[in-house]
């Protein structure tokens, strides 16, 4: 979902709230890919992919961090940073109640949440973008975390992994947030000219500003099944070619065929892959 | 012949063009009027003060955007000698939206880089009105390692509404080209100055767009998203690009107010095109004084130093328990 349609989201998801909260909890969840009733408990138990058609539902940061790190071993860094909201920012509304808001439905102080972990034993810095939080979108706070989650790796000569699904640079920061992207770039500059590792994963959706830094410039690049993955956005293409796009444009698929990505991956077997990719890259 | 002007700029040039009128009446010795003449220069004198003086973020946008607004190929002529254009990214195509090559600042041998718009219709079909595809990065970063190959000062002109949106652009991967294009930079143990000459246009112009020191014209622009997208995307369509453009911050002033840019070379009044002469002779300054103070600084440490510049960018809170880990 490019950034403009998480926006757009948003605002039909404040209005349907109050009706949402009047169904009890549910048991099933219908997959937007088939259709198909999903009984709940069963689609965790297989990390939130449907088991009839392989969609691939949105998980929060956490739930990442549990699908790809050793139980327990994950221990969040700078946690407590959080936006100053430096150009006073006001498009629909303040920038700082779009920020307070999304501090309340998913309990971070900004989208990217970062630390030390483990992968079957062995020690990595993580990086992973909740998309929940104003769409992923990388202000100052984010490229300050994913750059510190980059130099950290270099230091401890550890590798770096990052998990992206963002809109791209943060609107609301302006050109600071531009800048994050040559930020982060310079410090993925660092770590490689240091011979460690760096992979990058990719899910649904990352483009712009993220895809244009350091979610690209990784040794590895890894997508989920049918993540949008590109750097306009689709209906930025489509208003300015004037032509329908083609059916599977810039998804995984897509991006692998015309060479942009290694492989794409299944949410099930993510942590084995990124394990067995660490282990022939040293250390 | 008709000049081109914004709405906010048309009651004045409709009085310059009577001033023409006038003049030519004169000449022709048909009547005495020069006393109205005199009088007319007086109120367009005014008008333009008014006119100019106070410019809105928006009518700065525009400005940036001015069809007759000098461009790299302006600023190539005006500024340096004996350029020698280089061509090709070696894997596909030569995209002429991106231009660069040797050339010499005074007696400086540098390597210039820079966005090429269109001084007309036919130049801007011809370089795709200054947006690049990611051939055009990766011309770039060819560029970019010649300089650094043979110890040439990178002297960079940014001037682009954004990458170019387009299917065969992410076919061939117009994220990573600029991503690789923004690496090279940081790396780069040349001296790196960059000049925003009109449009900054987000990822695109960033390619090409951070140094050690960053220039821009008073009345450019360097945004993380153009207004037009911005609007529509937190707006919905609903309020104008005018209104975003108020919100986003982008302009030289506020950008050297939040310690983004280094330097602004002012314009006069009405923009650049109004004497690019003199305007290119300003930023020609600003540049050598840039290169000056950057060749003070050793050769190792300017990619460390351009690291600790990019690195001072913050603008976020910190509670002190998370800073003593
Ligand atoms: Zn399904």
């Amino acid at each position: 979902m490019p950034i403009g349609d998480w926006f757009k989201k948003e605002q039909k998801d404040d209005a349907q709230s109050a009706e949402k909260r009047a169904v009890p909890d549910g048991v099933w969840e219908k997959c937007p890919g088939c259709n198909e009733a999903l009984f709940i408990k069963e689609l965790e138990r297989n990390h939130m992919v449907c088991s009839k058609c392989d969609y691939h539902f949105p998980i929060s940061a956490q739930q990442r961090i549990d699908n790809l790190t050793d139980h327990g071993s994950f221990e969040e860094l700078w946690a407590e940073m959080h936006s100053e909201d430096p150009l006073h920012f006001i498009g629909v509304k303040a920038y700082t109640m779009s920020l307070d808001k999304a501090k309340k439905t998913t309990g971070l102080q900004d989208a990217a949440v970062c630390g030390r972990a483990l992968i079957d034993g062995r020690r990595v810095v993580l990086g992973v973008i909740d998309f929940k939080f104003i769409g992923g979108s990388m202000g100052a706070v984010v490229g300050e975390k994913i750059t510190r989650t980059i130099e950290l790796a270099t230091a401890e000569e550890i590798p770096v992994i990052t998990v992206s699904s963002s809109g791209g640079a943060r609107m609301q920061e302006g050109m600071i947030s531009l800048m994050q992207m040559a930020k982060t770039s310079a410090a993925v500059a660092r770590h490689s000219a240091a011979g460690l590792p760096y992979i990058s994963v990719m899910a649904n959706p990352t483009t712009g500003g993220v895809t244009a830094s350091f979610a690209t410039l990784a040794d590895i690049i890894i997508a989920e099944p049918r993540a949008l993955i590109g750097f306009a956005g689709p209906r930025v293409i489509e208003q300015t070619i004037k032509q329908k796009l083609p059916k599977d444009f810039q998804t995984a698929e897509f991006n692998l065929q015309h060479g942009q990505i290694d492989m794409i991956v299944d949410r099930a077997n993510m942590k084995r892959t990124i394990s067995r990719i660490i282990d022939y890259m040293g250390s | 012949m008709k000049r081109f002007a914004y709405d906010f700029e048309r009651p004045l040039v409709q009085l310059e063009t009577k001033l023409d009128e006038m003049k030519r009446l004169e000449s022709a010795e048909k009547e005495d009027i020069a006393a109205d003449i005199c009088y007319l220069e007086e109120q367009i004198q005014k008008l333009r003060m008014r006119t100019y003086s106070k410019l809105t973020t928006w009518q700065k946008v525009q400005l940036a955007r001015h069809p007759d607004r000098p461009k790299m190929v302006d600023y190539i002529e005006a500024i340096f000698t004996d350029f020698i254009e280089l061509h090709g990214d070696r894997a596909f195509k030569d995209d002429s939206s991106i231009t660069g090559g040797f050339a010499r600042l005074d007696d400086e041998k540098v390597m210039i880089l820079g966005h090429q718009k269109g001084r007309n219709t036919k130049e801007n079909i011809a370089w795709n009105f200054g947006m690049p595809n990611p051939e055009g990065y990766r011309k770039a970063i060819r560029i970019m390692r010649l300089a650094d190959k043979f110890g040439l000062p990178l002297i960079t002109f940014v001037d682009t509404p954004g990458a170019h949106p387009g299917i065969g652009a992410e076919e061939r991967g117009q994220a990573v080209a600029i991503a690789e294009s923004i690496m090279e930079l940081s790396q780069l143990k040349v001296p790196v100055i960059v000049s925003v000459i009109g449009e900054g246009g987000s990822g695109g112009a960033l390619a090409i767009g951070f140094g050690d020191r960053i220039i821009m014209l008073e009345n450019s622009y360097y945004s993380v998203i153009t207004p037009e997208g911005c609007a529509s995307i937190l707006w919905d369509g609903e309020v104008s690009a005018e209104r975003a453009a108020e919100v986003l911050g982008l302009t030289a002033d506020k950008l050297l107010e939040l310690g983004l840019v280094d330097t602004i070379v002012k314009e006069p009044l009405g923009g650049a095109h109004h004497a690019p002469a003199l305007v290119a002779r300003n930023l020609k300054k600003e540049i050598v004084s840039a290169l000056d103070e950057l060749k003070a600084v050793g050769k190792e440490s300017l990619a460390d130093k351009r690291y600790e510049k990019l690195r001072s960018i913050g603008h976020y809170a910190e509670p002190i328990k998370t800073l003593t880990k």
